[in-house]
């Protein structure tokens, strides 16, 4: 701090001002070199594997550090053929991940709204039970989830045996996230609805909902993207045709362990969706993460 | 966090709903509770029946002896702790997990808080290069796990290739294979995974710092050292905190990475408390010490937050006041 407290130096003043009219001229070239060796770290990895996809595994053996010559498609083409597991795993982790989005944007809106907008005995306390909830990560509850899911639910092998669990687990955070939105909304608005003849849920159905757009969007996005790439919970629970991308893309890699080529293609193929919602919602997930953070 | 959230709610909302039941009596105040009970109840029945049902679960099967079929009739008290807590692979999978925590940190704040502050900086592409940054870290663990395991491949992985260009070799079972190197090599995969992170959220602490402070060092005659180190970083405190707080949850949970790269191997150099959990409740059906295991990674990890919230994360509420 003691550098803003310095007092001021008159030379230095009259020295910055011109300086800081001048357009700007591009920067210093060392943090351009800087900055491709953080980009070519940052890709290489995704980038070897996508050209990977394109060799051969005898080209990859005899030069791993090579380019493709020729290229080849035939690793590409065998994945994304018709009678590939690809497409199976590709519609499970889909499903199950719009169920797991729908169910905890859902819920999650419907319990924060009373628990924003309400003003009833024990209401702290009900918050609480959410707040409690992100204390326990399903990494905890992990194995009694698998006994009960397949026992007791009768839900092993089903997407909504996933989907549900992560949903439970999703919510604490949904919920905390999405009270002070819901409380930021003004009370006016409420009034005006009372004046109208609205009711509560007259309010929240009308107003209140796409009003908090935003708010459950990134919920949402952040709800997708954890079931999405979820591993632990689906390899308990799936089996075979049930299976969800990343148990694929890992039992692949084990199965084929020969075909290198061919698992770097089918692991290329399975990133490209993550990446493209990424660069769709990228906004959205930022926020949603630099949110949890303020929180 | 919650306090102010608490105290704001306090205030706002109610106001309006609260006259109503004293103008129609006690009909209303029953709507009003159906109203909520409506509301709350799907998320609460999904909580309960997801979460907590199985979190007690895994208490009480911590209590017996239990292979997973019939009712938990075999009582043994808390056997399954002792023989948790002396079995050697646990104890180093609890090392294992503390030196993640510790590493991953130590790695990523330096490398993270120097990205951060080269891309905070006017240059062409800065938007591209926060997108790259980002990339890993959209990836699910398994895909760069995967990817990762090929590059690490002994001999003709690409890796081993480069070094051998440069005159350097490889170890002979690889960096996963070798006991001593294997959980380094997780660490620095973890790194790349998670360092894209670091640098988003250090990145929108340092669009918090108003302008007019650089300004005003500028105007001081302030280098650029001397302004990230007396103004940037101290104001970027609070963010660099609650990064730690989830890299360090993050890193107690430690589960795919792990099950992906090494399986826990070679020689249990690499196990993690969930790995060895998954491992006894999977495989061996010991699910009474899997059980044992479960409650007493929670506890680590609740500690470890309780004191994080106390001794680190108290220092943002204190400072909060100027």
């Amino acid at each position: 701090m003691s550098a803003v407290t310095t007092p001021a130096r008159p030379s230095a003043r009259t020295a910055d001002r011109p300086a800081r009219k001048k357009t700007f001229s591009g920067g210093n070239p060392l943090v351009y070199a800087i900055s491709l060796v953080v980009v070519a770290v940052t890709l290489g990895p995704v980038l070897y594997g996508v050209l990977g996809g394109f060799r051969t595994n005898a080209q990859l053996a005899d030069d791993p550090a090579g380019l493709p010559s020729p290229w080849v498609w035939d690793n590409y083409a065998g994945v994304l053929s018709a009678d590939s597991p690809f497409w199976g795993y590709f519609l499970n982790s889909t499903i199950i991940a719009v169920v797991t989005t729908a169910v905890v944007v859902v819920f999650g809106i419907m319990a924060a709204y009373p628990l924003a907008r309400y003003r009833f005995k024990g209401r702290e306390a009900l918050f609480m039970v959410f707040v409690i909830g992100l204390l326990f990560p399903a990494t905890v509850a992990i194995i009694p989830l698998f006994i009960l899911i397949t026992q007791n639910y009768q839900m092993g092998n089903t997407w909504w045996g996933v989907a549900l669990p992560q949903a439970a687990f999703a919510l604490p955070m949904t919920v905390v996230i999405l009270r002070p939105f819901l409380q930021a909304l003004p009370t006016e608005l409420e009034e005006a609805a009372q004046l109208d003849g609205a009711s509560r849920i007259g309010f929240f159905w009308r107003i209140l909902l796409p009003l908090s757009g935003p708010g459950m969007v990134t919920v949402g996005v952040l709800a997708f993207v954890g079931s999405w790439n979820a591993y632990l919970l689906p390899l308990l629970l799936l089996r075979g045709d049930m299976r969800t991308l990343p148990l694929g893309v890992a039992d692949f890699s084990s199965e084929h362990s020969a075909d290198t080529a061919g698992v770097f293609a089918f692991t290329t193929l399975a990133m490209i969706p993550a990446l493209v919602f990424f660069l769709a919602m990228q906004k959205r997930i930022v926020n949603g993460l630099q949110g949890a953070v303020k929180g | 966090m919650t306090d102010t959230a608490v105290r704001s709610a306090d205030r706002a909302p109610a106001r309006s709903a609260d006259r109503r039941p004293e103008r129609r009596g006690r009909a209303a105040v029953w709507r009003k509770r159906a109203e909520i009970a409506l509301f709350v109840t799907p998320a609460l029945a999904l909580l309960v029946a997801f979460v907590v049902v199985p979190v007690a679960t895994a208490v009480q099967m911590s209590l017996y002896k239990w292979k997973g079929f019939g009712p938990m009739v075999d009582f043994v008290g808390l056997r399954n702790y002792v023989s948790v807590l002396t079995n050697e692979v646990f104890t180093d999978a609890v090392v294992h997990n503390l030196i993640i925590v510790v590493g991953s940190i130590l790695l990523q704040l330096p490398l993270g808080l120097a990205i951060a502050l080269l891309l905070n900086r006017k240059m062409w592409g800065q938007g591209l290069l926060r997108t790259i940054i980002f990339v890993p870290y959209v990836l699910a663990e398994v895909i760069a796990g995967v990817v990762w395991f090929q590059l690490l491949q002994p001999q003709y992985g690409v890796i081993d290739t480069m070094l051998a260009a440069v005159g350097l070799h490889g170890p002979d079972q690889g960096f996963l294979g070798t006991p001593e190197y294997a959980l380094w090599t997780v660490l620095v995969v973890l790194t790349w995974k998670y360092l894209g992170l670091a640098v988003i959220l250090f990145l929108a602490g340092l669009q918090g710092v108003p302008d007019e402070l650089y300004e005003a060092a500028q105007l001081d005659g302030a280098s650029w050292w001397q302004v990230q180190r007396r103004i940037t970083i101290p104001l970027l405190g609070p963010t660099m905190r609650t990064w730690g707080f989830l890299s360090m949850i993050g890193s107690l949970q430690l589960f795919d990475m792990v099950w992906i790269l090494t399986g826990g191997g070679p020689a249990n150099a690499t196990t993690t408390m969930a790995t060895f959990l998954v491992n006894e409740g999977t495989k061996r059906q010991n699910f009474g010490i899997a059980g044992a295991a479960s409650v007493i990674l929670f506890v680590i990890a609740l500690v470890l937050a309780v004191a994080y919230q106390k001794f680190i994360l108290s220092r943002d509420s204190k400072e909060g006041g100027r």
